[in-house]
C-alpha cells in the first residue's frame, strides 16, 4: 500500500518526466512538420510563409528523372526484399535449430557494422572481381546482403518464442519434415516473415549509403536524386518529395500493424 | 531418417550460406587484400606482376599504405575528432532518451504502445529527409537564425552561423540516432521490478537516491546496448558531415567515401576501412565487456 508521501512524490516526478518526454518528441517531429509545411509554401526559399501552393507537387509531376528514379527505387526494393525474406528466412530457420557457426556471424554482421564498410568492400567486390557494370542488379545483390540479417533476426526471435513441443508432436504423428514445415512451422512464421519483408523493403527503398557505393551512372535512384536536390539544388520540390514519401511510409506502417495484429490474432 | 535430416538441414542452411560467402566474406577479404597493394595511375590498383611460372613478383603486396596512415597525424586527428562526436552523439542521446523510456516504461500498457509508435514513425522516414529538414531549420534565413542572432546583436556579439558547423554535424548525428538509444532503454526499464522501488522506498531512499541505487544500475545493460547501436554508425557517417557540416567537419566516413569515389585511391581507401573495422570491433568488445557483469547481478 503506497502512503500518501509516496503518491505525491512519484506525480511530482511524472511531471519532470512529462515535460521533458513533451520536449523530446517536440524534437523528433517540429523538423518533419517544417517540411512537411514548406512543401505548401509559395516561394523558393525554404525560409519564411509567403502563400500556399500546390506548384511543388505539380513540378515533381513533370519531373521525368525523379519519376524514373522512383520506379527504379520500387523495383529494387522488391526484388531485394523477395530475396531477402526468402534467404532470410532459411538463415533464421537453420540458426534456431542447428548449431551453426559460421551462418549468425555472416548474417548478423552486416546489420551491426557501420553502412560504409559494406558499401566499399562490395564497389571492390563487384570492380574488382566480378567485373560487373554498377547498376540495378549490384544494388540488388549489395540491398540483399544488408536485408538478410534483419530477417533472420526476426524469424529467429518468432521461433524462439515457440514451444518446440509441437514439432515433436507432428514428428511423432508421423509427419515429413517438409509436411510438418508445410503445415506447423511456416504459418506459426508468417507474420514474421510479413514483417520481415516489410522491414527490407522499407530498408531498401530508404538505403541511401550502401546505394551510394553501388549504383552505376546511368540509373537515377531515388535516394540519390533526393541527395543530389539537398546539395547541388535545393528548391522547395525536394519538401514535396519528402512529404509524398512520408505519406507512403506512413501508409505502410499501418497496413503493417494493422496486417500484423491480425495475424498474431489469429495464431 | 538421419540422411533426410542432414539433407534438410543442408537444404536451409546452403542458399543463405553461399550467398553470404559469396556477398560479404568475399569482399571483406578482397577489402583486406586490396589494403595491402599500391593505387594505380589511374585509379583502382596498380597491376599485379606476374612472373613466368606463375608466381606473383613480391612488389604486389606492400604495408605502403599503413606506414602512410601512421606517418600522417591528420589521420589521427579526424579519427579522434570521429570518436569525438560519437562519444558526445551518445552521451546527449541518453540523456534525451532516459526521460521518455522512463515515462514510456511506467505508463499503462494501451498508451506505452501508442507512445513507442510516436517515436518508431519520424525514423520511418527518409534518413536524408530527416537531415534536410536541419538544413532549414538551421539555415541562415531560418526563423531559428534570425533569433538567436538578433539577441546575439543586443548583447552586441558578432551574428553565428548555425548551419555548416560542428554544432549543426551533431544536432544532425543526434536527431538520426536518438531512436536507436530510446528503444533499447524502454526496453531494459520495462522489465524492471517496481517491487524493488518500494522496498528502497520503505527503506527511507528519497527519488534521487531510489533512481541512483535501484533504477540506475539495473538500466546500465540497456544504456550499453543503445550507446553501441548509436556510437557504432556515428562513427562510419559521411551522410551528415557532408550535408550538414562545414568543408572542415569530415570525418572518417567522409574520407572513406573520397578515397573511394574521388581520388580512387582503393588501397588507402581499403586501409582506412580496416581501420575503422578495428575501431569499431574495440568498441563493440568495450561495450559488451561493460554490459556483462551488471547483468549477471540483476
Amino acid at each position: 500500500m503506497p502512503n500518501f508521501r509516496a503518491k505525491q512524490s512519484s506525480s511530482h516526478r511524472l511531471t519532470a518526466l512529462w515535460i521533458v518526454s513533451i520536449l523530446v518528441y517536440a524534437f523528433l517531429y517540429i523538423p518533419l512538420i517544417i517540411v512537411v509545411v514548406f512543401s505548401f509554401n509559395d516561394s523558393k526559399l525554404n525560409a519564411e510563409w509567403v502563400g500556399f501552393t500546390f506548384h511543388w507537387y505539380k513540378a515533381l509531376l513533370h519531373n521525368h528523372e525523379m519519376l524514373e528514379a522512383a520506379r527504379n527505387s520500387l523495383i529494387i526494393a522488391v526484388s531485394a526484399s523477395f530475396l531477402a525474406t526468402v534467404l532470410g528466412t532459411m538463415a533464421g530457420l537453420a540458426i534456431h535449430r542447428y548449431k551453426l557457426k559460421v551462418l549468425p556471424v555472416l548474417a548478423f554482421t552486416p546489420v551491426a557494422m557501420p553502412e560504409i564498410l559494406l558499401g566499399v568492400s562490395l564497389l571492390l567486390f563487384f570492380l574488382q572481381v566480378l567485373n560487373l557494370t554498377l547498376g540495378m542488379l549490384s544494388i540488388i545483390i549489395a540491398h540483399t546482403t544488408f536485408c538478410i540479417g534483419f530477417v533472420a533476426i526476426i524469424v529467429r526471435a518468432r521461433l524462439q518464442g515457440m514451444d518446440e513441443s509441437i514439432f515433436e508432436a507432428a514428428r511423432d504423428l508421423g509427419a515429413t519434415p517438409w509436411q510438418t514445415f508445410r503445415q506447423i512451422t511456416l504459418p506459426l512464421i508468417r507474420p514474421a516473415i510479413i514483417a520481415g519483408a516489410l522491414m527490407s523493403f522499407t530498408l531498401s527503398i530508404d538505403d541511401f549509403v550502401i546505394t551510394f557505393f553501388t549504383k552505376g551512372v546511368g540509373d537515377p535512384i531515388l535516394p540519390i536524386q533526393i541527395y543530389t536536390m539537398i546539395k547541388v539544388a535545393v528548391t522547395p520540390e525536394v519538401n514535396a518529395v519528402s512529404t509524398l514519401l512520408m505519406l507512403l511510409t506512413l501508409t505502410l506502417i499501418i497496413i503493417a500493424t494493422r496486417f500484423d495484429n491480425s495475424m498474431l490474432g489469429k495464431s | 531418417m538421419q540422411t533426410s535430416s542432414r539433407l534438410v538441414k543442408w537444404l536451409i542452411s546452403a542458399p543463405p550460406l553461399a550467398f553470404l560467402l559469396i556477398f560479404f566474406a568475399a569482399p571483406s577479404l578482397i577489402m583486406i587484400f586490396t589494403s595491402f597493394r599500391l593505387p594505380g595511375e589511374f585509379g583502382g590498383l596498380a597491376p599485379v606482376h606476374i612472373l613466368p611460372g606463375n608466381t606473383v613478383e613480391d612488389s604486389g603486396l606492400t604495408v605502403e599504405t599503413y606506414r602512410f596512415f601512421f606517418s600522417d597525424f591528420i589521420y589521427f586527428e579526424i579519427f579522434l575528432k570521429s570518436f569525438t562526436v560519437a562519444a558526445f552523439t551518445t552521451v546527449i542521446c541518453i540523456a534525451m532518451a532516459y526521460p521518455l523510456a522512463l515515462l514510456i516504461a511506467r505508463s499503462g500498457k494501451k498508451f506505452r504502445n501508442l507512445m513507442i509508435m510516436l517515436v518508431v514513425l519520424p525514423f520511418a522516414s527518409n534518413f536524408l529527409i530527416r537531415i534536410y529538414a536541419w538544413m532549414i531549420i538551421l539555415g541562415p534565413e531560418s526563423a531559428l537564425s534570425h533569433m538567436i542572432n538578433s539577441v546575439l546583436a543586443v548583447f552586441g556579439m558578432a551574428p553565428v552561423t548555425l548551419l555548416f558547423s560542428p554544432f549543426a554535424v551533431l544536432i544532425g548525428m543526434i536527431y538520426v540516432h536518438l531512436p536507436f538509444m530510446i528503444l533499447p532503454l524502454y526496453t531494459n526499464l520495462e522489465k524492471h521490478d517496481p517491487i524493488l522501488l518500494d522496498a528502497a522506498q520503505d527503506l527511507g531512499a528519497n527519488r534521487w537516491q531510489r533512481f541512483r541505487y535501484v533504477t540506475w544500475p539495473q538500466s546500465l545493460p540497456g544504456i550499453f546496448s543503445g550507446s553501441a547501436l548509436v556510437f557504432i554508425p556515428v562513427l562510419g557517417m559521411f551522410a551528415i558531415p557532408d550535408i550538414l557540416g562545414g568543408t572542415g567537419d569530415i570525418m572518417i566516413g567522409n574520407l572513406i567515401k573520397d578515397q573511394f569515389l574521388g581520388t580512387r585511391d582503393w588501397p588507402f581507401g581499403s586501409t582506412l576501412s580496416i581501420m575503422l573495422t578495428l575501431a569499431v570491433l574495440g568498441i563493440a568488445g568495450l561495450f559488451s565487456w561493460l554490459a556483462k557483469p551488471v547483468t549477471r547481478i540483476t
